[in-house]
């Protein structure tokens, strides 16, 4: 088989999303970031829905979010993104609308928009990447740090005495009764991507039947900010952040 | 809800902020309570009208939400707005300067209230820095109305959205406690429907609806990493203030023709100050008032008129002295420049600035 055999649309057995442009991606190697966004842009594609989506970007890496995927998008202020994906829902009912969040703007600074949008039961999608350390600003403690778990804020390994405890959004967000659906998946393996793409797909499909708010977490990596290499990344993962962050649906309200 | 536009109504300050809002086609409202506006969540809760307009009001969990729901739905290209009081309004500095940079139109109120901090639940006038000179971060300006009767409380619902949309901007009602609680007569505006998505994409190309075929993905940021191309909105912008200088100022003159002194005051001041005006003239004192309606963009330049064939002027303001600067800042030295003012909730009487007037300046 030659190149022109590979190239023939007869043998084409994969082809890159069209909702995802070709700008070249900000995201460090082993980065979680670029295949969440192949994801939604896949899922946006299969479900004929480019028209009705918009995306609601986060302060973290994530604010670029808009830079990769050919949806309309608003990029909120750090943390403000559910109250801002809360209004364009509202105002826009029959848009399929998603905030796409990290651990910092979700857990940390966001929480209290994060809960109650929830706890209203807006139709929207929760994109949460949980990787346990701000990695736009270099590495420091996120509330979802692990117990011991080194970064620059914590460097000699967070200390639950001083500096609390890691912080489980979606154990939390499950019990509230504006929530339909909540989910935690990685996209570390090609069984966990697809996953999560299941997951993400059922997300979009909750938000259009008026059952509330639905979070779909995913438990990532952050090879620069763990100081790691992308493969010893994946394993430091399953090691240490599936034992505190397990894997799995939470609540499904079908 | 089926009163005729000419119709002559009975209403409080705030009420008139929420009737207006449905009748000038707003699409959506957030807002959280806080002492004294509450009354303009309640009314628009009272009157329901997602059932006759099809507007959104929703109570938020802070002012912080509030704000970015604002911006959310003016990214769509929806007319907005949020209303509170002082400490409420600092806590939306973030989202307004948010709205600044990312060039978003909405409408915020401020019924000010005494601080700093906690403060007091009384009237103040003590947010006008906060308000004219850029509240939150970064450089950036916004149209600032200081209404003085309910009426102007009805009308500038209306003005603020136009301007907003006129210019892209996150525009101000600051009004004070006084205003927001006073009854008085008032025309509310009469009915426009709210704008159809059509209207909205021709009129606001830039909206976030759901890119469609024939354009490219619109996105709402306020972000910007180049140093040069980040100048480049900031030259933007500032122009853009430049015209809402030349072309938006807007204020109302009492007797000041043939006035020696002139008060200078907005809001419930100026009312006081136009009672103050009428006494001094039956004392046989050539005293005026000029009230600047828009307080950005100041009436600098007729204040500088003025300057040239006056004695002097007093400003008079519930605050320990905020927009005395742009007085003086106006009068550049020509006349002296005295300011009076009472903090903590408390309005002078007529009597009471007439008297300040006369010491000071007399």
């Amino acid at each position: 088989m030659n190149v022109k055999d590979i190239i023939n649309p007869a043998n084409l057995v994969y082809e890159k999303t069209t909702v995802m442009n070709d700008t070249p991606m900000h995201y460090c190697p082993g980065c979680s970031h670029g295949v969440v966004h192949k994801l939604l842009g896949e899922i946006i594609q299969e479900m004929d829905i480019q028209d009705k989506t918009i995306g609601v970007a986060p302060v973290g890496c994530g604010v670029f979010a808009y830079k990769y995927l050919d949806i309309d998008w608003q990029q909120a202020a750090h943390g403000r993104a559910p109250a801002v994906a809360t209004a364009i829902k509202r105002l826009l009912p029959d848009r399929y609308v998603f905030t796409y969040q990290g651990d910092g703007d979700l857990a940390a600074i966001g929480t209290a928009e994060t809960i109650h949008a929830c706890s209203r039961g807006e139709n929207i999608v929760f994109i949460y990447i949980n990787n346990g350390i701000y990695g736009m600003t270099g590495g420091q403690m996120a509330p979802t740090t692990l117990p011991g778990m080194k970064s620059t804020t914590s460097p000699k390994g967070r200390d639950e005495k001083l500096e609390g405890h890691s912080l489980d959004m979606s154990k939390l967000l499950m019990h509230l009764d504006g929530v339909c659906y909540v989910t935690r998946q990685s996209v570390h393996t090609v069984a966990s991507v697809r996953k999560t793409k299941r997951a993400i797909r059922k997300a979009f499909e909750y938000s259009m039947m008026n059952k509330g708010a639905s979070v779909v977490e995913i438990v990532s990596t952050c090879s620069s900010g763990w100081r790691m290499s992308p493969a010893d990344s994946n394993t430091w993962m399953e090691e240490h952040m599936f034992p505190v962050y397990a894997m799995g649906d939470l609540k499904d309200i079908e | 809800m089926s009163r005729k536009s000419d119709e002559v109504t009975l209403m409080k300050g705030n009420e008139a902020i929420a009737h207006a809002a449905v009748r000038c086609g707003c699409d959506g409202y957030f807002g959280y309570p806080i002492t004294p506006q509450s009354e303009i969540l309640e009314t628009l809760m009272e009157i329901e009208p997602w059932k006759t307009t099809g507007m959104v009001v929703l109570q938020a969990e802070s002012e912080v939400a509030s704000i970015n729901m604002v911006y959310g739905a003016a990214g769509c290209g929806k007319k907005s707005m949020t209303t509170s009081s002082s400490p409420g309004v600092s806590l939306m500095q973030e989202g307004i300067s948010y709205m600044a940079g990312a060039e978003l139109p909405g409408v915020i109120v401020n019924v000010m209230r005494g601080g700093p901090g906690l403060g007091t639940i009384q009237p103040s006038q003590a947010d006008y820095f906060q308000a004219t000179k850029g509240g939150g971060h970064g450089d950036y300006r916004m149209p600032v109305l200081a209404p003085a009767s309910v009426q102007e409380m009805a009308d500038f619902t209306v003005l603020a959205f136009d301007l907003a949309f006129k210019y892209l901007t996150p525009a101000m009602i600051l009004a004070d406690g006084i205003i927001g609680q006073m009854m008085e007569k008032v025309v509310l505006p009469p009915f426009t429907p709210r704008r159809s998505e059509e209207e909205i994409r021709r009129e606001c190309p830039w909206a976030t609806l759901g890119k469609t075929q024939d354009r490219n993905p619109n996105y709402i940021s306020s972000l910007e990493l180049r140093s040069e191309e980040m100048e480049k909105i900031n030259l933007r912008l500032q122009k853009r203030y430049r015209e809402i200088e030349k072309n938006e100022v807007r204020y109302e003159e009492i007797q000041c023709e043939d006035a020696d002194f002139i008060f200078v005051a907005f809001g419930t001041m100026a009312r006081v100050c136009q009672k103050a005006v009428e006494i001094a003239r039956e004392e046989g004192l050539k005293v005026g008032l000029i009230r600047p309606i828009t307080l950005f963009p100041y009436p600098y330049n007729r204040i500088a008129e003025l300057s040239e064939k006056v004695k002097g002027f007093i400003s008079v303001e519930m605050s320990a002295g905020q927009m005395v600067e742009d007085v003086r800042l106006a009068v550049s030295g020509k006349v002296p420049v005295e300011f009076y003012g009472r903090m903590g909730g408390i309005v002078p009487s007529p009597e009471e600035v007439l008297n300040a007037l006369k010491t000071k300046l007399l």
